[in-house]
């Protein structure tokens, strides 16, 4: 179960992931990512703090996104990973290759 | 020590299965970390068989026992009527290749790789049985 609330602030987006995300949830993040994208805007922070829990399916939509962001100059920046979550990110490796902050603090001064 | 539980094949079905592993770990006084990279592992290999073996039909199911053996070792068994893909011989693209091919799957048994200690893939009796085994 997730529940996903994107809002504009600013310049920027905010995407909050609600609840977990697994291989029968991870289909509405990816969906919330695509609408976001294709909106034309540049420049995302997604809010993990209430992310209780993340699967492969979940990690497989971010790293889907990696190349066509590349492309487009969109940034996304993941913050406020609990540890288990984070963890997750790290027995892959994946931490190196997504922009993962801390807090939004943090995520919005690596957005400029 | 021994815990069972049989689930359908249905996707809404892995919440239900990553509760039951976590309430059986606590049980035993794993660590907050082990237990939930153990609750990833089987999550991972049942939403495999349930999506890809199964194609999330309900009326089938697949088991799942939990043993505590006196050497400090967890053994998971999966238990399935169906023939199973066998994760030893899987082999692991690289991050790389799943992010230019843009692939959305392909690191779930990655990750339950480099979690468990060892999987062995069995026939027993018609039953297929995935036992992945960590020490704890």
């Amino acid at each position: 179960m997730v529940d996903i609330i994107r809002t504009q602030e600013g310049e920027y987006e905010v995407i909050k992931i609600i609840g977990e995300v697994d291989a029968s949830s991870s289909i509405e993040l990816d969906n919330a990512i695509s609408e976001a994208v294709s909106g034309g805007g540049k420049k995302f922070l997604v809010d993990c703090t209430s992310l209780d829990y993340i699967s492969s399916a979940g990690l497989g939509v971010f790293m889907s996104y990696i190349e066509e962001f590349k492309k487009q100059d969109i940034h996304l920046i993941l913050f406020g990973l609990n540890k288990k979550v984070a963890n997750v990110f790290e027995i892959l490796g994946l931490d190196q290759l997504l922009n993962i902050e801390e807090n939004k603090e943090e995520a919005q001064a690596k957005l400029g | 020590m021994k815990y069972c539980y049989k689930v359908p094949c249905q996707k809404e079905m892995l919440r239900e299965i990553r509760s039951f592993v976590k309430d059986v770990l606590d049980k035993h006084g794993l660590s907050e970390e082990d237990i939930s990279t153990l609750v990833l592992a089987i999550d991972e290999v049942c939403a495999n068989l349930i999506i890809h073996t199964h194609k999330c039909n309900a009326s089938d199911s697949i088991e799942l026992e939990i043993k505590f053996k006196k050497n400090k070792e967890v053994i998971f068994s999966i238990i399935d009527k169906a023939e199973m893909f066998n994760i030893n011989q899987y082999e692991e693209p690289t991050l790389d290749e799943i992010i230019k091919r843009r692939r959305k799957g392909g690191v779930g048994l990655i990750l339950v790789k480099r979690i468990m200690d060892d999987i062995q893939i069995t026939t027993d009796q018609k039953k297929h049985i995935c036992r992945l085994s960590k020490k704890i």
